[in-house]
């Protein structure tokens, strides 16, 4: 269940395996399967299996707006665009730029890597919170919306702004390209 | 962890699974009857007593029909479509109360959950459509996905208004909310667009174009058939169930709007018997809209979503946040949302007689073409 989250360590353990290589092998699949329509099926898995990782990190927020977003928006907007393509089942074999892209994506991976190596992961314990404040802290941790949504609309109210202010410009954006020319 | 834990939840899917599965069998027979009645016609009536026993047959039959696979067909996509379109549909029941005490997981992202898992049966009727290896079929699943997607936004964002009128996502504090008040008194605006928003995710009429028999055969479902095409309209059933029971939830006050008298079991009796009266009410609503509207066209359809629903559930949004930071009286809400909800109305029908004298196919007689002078004889 989404609410209860970390409850016994068992079931977590299984669901973190399965899970975990679930994602990574449909992720590998998503770049080598040749046709196109069932990359993006395993992405969807993909995406899936990132939310699944969510909830069992207790960020059932995310994972809801991981579905919300690009299993339902983002995928359909893939496939969109796959179902409109000619010959969709020879796509997928444009390998000429292969050594170029390989460089690309290892170079993000190492960044990446050397992202989480570098990150201070122990965050709640390294500040030293006062006693009183520990209930506080896990009300937090166990329901994150309410202090997620006041600290959006409050402290960090500059970055949901301009998230508003970057999709009025893709709507804008969209808006110029499909005008009629007169 | 031990193995009463895994049972218990193997038990509760199966549960959830025959319940509703009953309940969508028999809302076909009622969906069969409401037409009839509609149509004046007496519907089904021969197995059984006055046919009750008709979703029974219609089951066996469809189980035992032979089950077809089109050999261009992508065969794994084909047979997994069904399940993808299923799966969402009993999630949902996860976080859904029938009375007080009675969910799975009282959760306090409920209102959330259901959103979230609401969106994704998109992805099953696309693969129907692509698995199937039909012209049909892919033009159904585009159709779906389109349709979907766009009706997605209404519908969440009058979920939204709702949740910040009841200052929660648990749908058990919702209902709990509306004791003195239901939020159709309060929100009649957001309860139309959830309802007309509610109708396009469900895909039925008027807004069913992405099965239409006329234009697209029958969409994603054509090639299926039997076993698999019955697990589509049990998914489809499951999901005006859930419609109804959140309409109820949401809007009509579940199981607390209007106070039962009584105390005690009689009470709780009273109350499931209430919340099970308010949800047929609604999906007999539902059904009757079947009965009675034709159904749109897609460029209509489209239209009607965003330049009418979407703008009109942004506005619902922002009045009510304005109402709830200055702290007026609910009366005010009420008051704006019943203009707007008439405003709503009046573009509906006013709309409807612009695209009349706008056809693209007219019906002329014979005698208007041969006074037309610019009309040429065919050769």
């Amino acid at each position: 269940m989404i609410s209860q989250g970390i409850a016994s360590s068992l079931t977590v353990e299984i669901s973190f395996w399965v899970i975990s290589i679930s994602t990574i092998l449909s992720a590998i699949a998503v770049v080598q399967i040749k046709d196109l329509f069932r990359a993006s099926l395993f992405l969807i898995l993909t995406f899936l299996g990132v939310a699944g990782l969510f909830i069992l990190l207790g960020a059932e927020f995310l994972a809801g707006i991981q579905l919300m977003i690009y299993v339902g928006a983002i995928s359909v907007l893939i496939i969109f665009a796959i179902l409109m393509t000619r010959e969709i089942e020879i796509s997928n074999q444009s390998h000429y730029m292969r050594i170029l892209v390989s460089m690309v994506a290892l170079g993000f991976m190492l960044l990446a890597i050397s992202l989480i190596t570098s990150t201070d992961w122990n965050l709640i314990d390294s500040r030293s919170f006062p006693q009183n404040q520990t209930d506080e802290i896990i009300a937090t941790v166990q329901n994150s919306i309410p202090t997620l949504s006041k600290m959006l609309l409050t402290e960090y109210v500059l970055a949901f702004e301009m998230v508003g202010v970057l999709l009025l410009a893709a709507v804008l954006g969209a808006l110029a390209l499909v005008r009629e020319k007169k | 962890m031990n193995f009463q834990e895994i049972l218990k939840y193997f038990v509760y899917a199966g549960m959830i699974f025959t319940v509703l599965a009953g309940i969508a069998a028999y809302l076909t027979l009622m969906e069969r009857k409401v037409l009839a009645w509609i149509q004046q016609r007496m519907g089904p009536k021969y197995v059984g007593f006055k046919g009750i026993l008709q979703p029974l047959a219609d089951g066996i039959k469809l189980v035992i029909k032979e089950d077809l696979l089109p050999s261009w067909s992508d065969r794994t996509v084909y047979w997994i479509a069904p399940i993808a379109v299923l799966v969402p549909a009993l999630l949902m029941w996860v976080a859904i109360p029938i009375t007080d005490g009675i969910v799975l997981d009282d959760s306090d992202l409920g209102l959330f959950y259901i959103t979230a898992i609401s969106v994704l049966t998109v992805m099953g009727l696309v693969m129907a459509g692509w698995g199937s290896a039909n012209k049909w079929a892919v033009m159904g699943g585009l159709r779906a996905a389109g349709q979907l997607v766009s009706y997605e936004i209404p519908f969440i964002m009058s979920i939204l208004a709702i949740a910040m009128l009841a200052q929660s996502l648990n749908l058990t504090e919702i209902v709990n909310q509306q004791t003195t008040f239901a939020f159709i008194l309060k929100q009649p605006l957001a309860f139309v667009i959830f309802f007309i928003a509610g109708l396009a995710e469900l895909g039925r009429i008027p807004f069913d174009i992405h099965h239409a028999e006329s234009e697209v055969v029958g969409g994603p479902f054509v090639e299926y058939s039997g076993a698999h095409w019955a697990v589509f309209y049990l998914a489809e059933y499951m999901n005006t169930f859930t419609v109804a029971v959140l309409t109820t939830i949401l809007f009509l006050g579940g199981w607390v709007w209007p106070q039962m008298p009584f105390e005690g079991s009689l009470h709780d009796f009273l109350s499931i018997l209430l919340f099970m009266f308010k949800t047929v009410a609604v999906i007999y609503l539902i059904f009757w809209i079947r009965g009675t509207y034709p159904r749109l066209r897609i460029d209509q359809l489209m239209a009607f979503g965003w330049k009418l629903l979407v703008p009109l559930s942004f506005l619902n949004v922002v009045i009510t946040s304005i109402v709830l930071f200055y702290g007026f009286s609910h009366f005010v809400l009420s008051a704006v949302s019943i203009f707007l909800t008439g405003v709503l109305f009046y573009m509906i029908s006013n709309r409807s007689k612009k695209y009349d004298s706008g056809e693209t196919v007219r019906i002329v007689s014979s005698s208007q073409v041969r006074d037309n002078q610019n009309f040429k004889e065919p050769l």
